[in-house]
């Protein structure tokens, strides 16, 4: 049987599932990063006084400061796994193009954190004494974009990060800067629609983060080649 | 004229960098001894004449970075490599000169050391980027791979200033606008105005001494941290 190489969402798809695999039968990183995240919800609530400032005003923040902490560590992984033994010498002589090897990866972080977050918001809304409908309403949404301009620019970082001397010490360092516009577009949009503001006044920030999302999808994706070995 | 190429020691205090260093001394005279003092701010406001040229100097620099990183990409040429590097230095020291001055001169203006001001922002997340790229080229050994990595880096850093201006913009803003770079005429009284070009002229003029300096001297570096391999 003669066997053609897969297209690149195929080969895509292929390498996402390899990795959302290896991660469902050893659950290692999902387990820490969840209970890293769920630490950092309850932590935070204690580092206020909430006699000050009410909890649904803290809510918002400390999601996505939490969130894109713990997405590092998950981030981490995704090509630190590769470093081992030199796995990343297989997917590279794999017939696939370069940037199906970057979506793949993408993709798998994206469930990852997505998983991460369908826990995270929900122990928000009980932790904070959100009101759970309007709370879901407005954070779903935009754990959504956030989440992919996370991954987009976290992906990338990721595989030249596990090249370098620092390895995972410099993840933080190169990822960090580029999640600021994350975090306070999130932040500042959900903090609206929380307190029932009309949509108009959390749409500025809602464009920013699809606007980022559309350019570092892009972006990363034609450089991610260059991450490589030639 | 010696060509870095050639066996010669590169030599920092060359005439450019003299003519170089001339230019800021007398800037500063200038600025000290023969520009008044303004009506509100009194001598305060003089920090602006180093100020505003150091920042200029800084994105002058930072668009080399950008420029240059770009070049490798395309053309693979070492020497864009060295440029970039170059120049990324000399834009994490005058980055730091606007961050340092800033704070001296908001204490009596603003009667706060740092405000979370759109621009201050800005110039510290640009702060951070640089520096990141610095210790990202510090932890790779191999030339190509280095070259190769801060370059992606170099890119994907200037698409991310737009995003982090309009998103630290709609976050709010309190630094003074530009009064000299706008739409309409300079507002500045001829006096200061001629102090404020010459600095700029200075400080611009340094910044390409600097950098030039930096870049005569990277293959000498090279050889001292005994690395180029690859």
């Amino acid at each position: 049987m003669q066997a053609s190489p897969p297209s690149l969402l195929s080969a895509a798809w292929i390498i996402a599932r390899k990795d959302l695999a290896v991660e469902l039968r050893t659950r290692s990183a999902f387990l820490s990063v969840l209970v890293f995240t769920l630490l950092g919800l309850a932590t935070f609530y204690f580092a206020w006084d909430p006699t000050v400032v009410s909890a649904a005003d803290l809510a918002p923040g400390v999601l996505w400061v939490t969130f894109t902490f713990a997405g590092l560590l998950g981030l981490h992984r995704s090509f630190g796994m590769e470093a081992q033994d030199r796995a990343i010498d297989a997917l590279l002589v794999a017939p696939v193009e370069r940037e199906a090897i970057y979506l793949g990866k993408g993709l798998a972080n994206f469930v990852f954190v997505g998983m991460v977050l369908c826990a995270a918001v929900p122990a928000l809304v009980l932790f904070y004494n959100l009101p759970p409908g309007p709370a879901f309403a407005a954070l779903g949404p935009i754990a959504l974009l956030a989440a992919i301009g996370l991954v987009s620019v976290g992906t990338l970082f990721s595989s030249m990060a596990v090249n370098t001397r620092l390895a995972e010490l410099l993840l933080p360092m190169l990822s960090l800067p580029f999640f600021v516009p994350i975090v306070m577009a999130s932040s500042q949009a959900s903090t609206r629609l929380l307190a029932g503001r009309p949509l108009a006044e959390a749409m500025p920030w809602i464009k920013i983060l699809v606007a980022f999302d559309l350019v570092f999808v892009v972006a990363c994706t034609v450089a991610f080649p260059y991450t490589l070995e030639e | 004229m010696t060509s870095p190429n050639s066996h010669s020691k590169p030599r920092v205090m060359d005439g450019v960098m003299l003519a170089a260093l001339a230019a800021v001394a007398g800037a500063t005279v200038r600025i000290l001894m023969f520009t008044p003092y303004e009506a509100i701010q009194g001598p305060a406001q003089k920090i602006y004449y180093i100020h505003v040229p150091a920042a200029m100097s800084a994105y002058l620099a930072l668009a080399v970075v950008a420029v240059m990183s770009i070049v490798y990409l395309w053309l693979h040429d070492e020497r864009s490599d060295r440029l970039a590097e170059s120049a990324a230095e000399v834009s994490f020291m005058f980055t730091t000169v606007v961050l340092i001055t800033g704070p001296l001169w908001a204490k009596p203006i603003w009667n706060t050391w740092w405000s979370w001001d759109a621009r201050l922002n800005l110039t510290l997340f640009l702060w951070f980027v640089t520096a990141a790229y610095l210790v990202l080229r510090g932890a790779i050994e191999q030339d190509a791979m280095r070259a190769r990595y801060s370059a992606v880096l170099g890119v994907l850093a200037a698409l991310l200033v737009p995003f982090i201006h309009l998103s630290v913009y709609l976050f709010r803003t309190m630094h003074p606008m530009p009064i000299v770079l706008k739409p309409s005429a300079p507002s500045l009284p001829r006096e200061m105005l001629t102090t404020f070009l010459a600095a700029t002229l200075a400080f611009l003029f340094f910044c390409v001494a600097l950098i030039r300096a930096r870049y005569r001297l990277a293959p000498l570096l090279r050889k001292s941290e005994g690395g180029g391999n690859g």
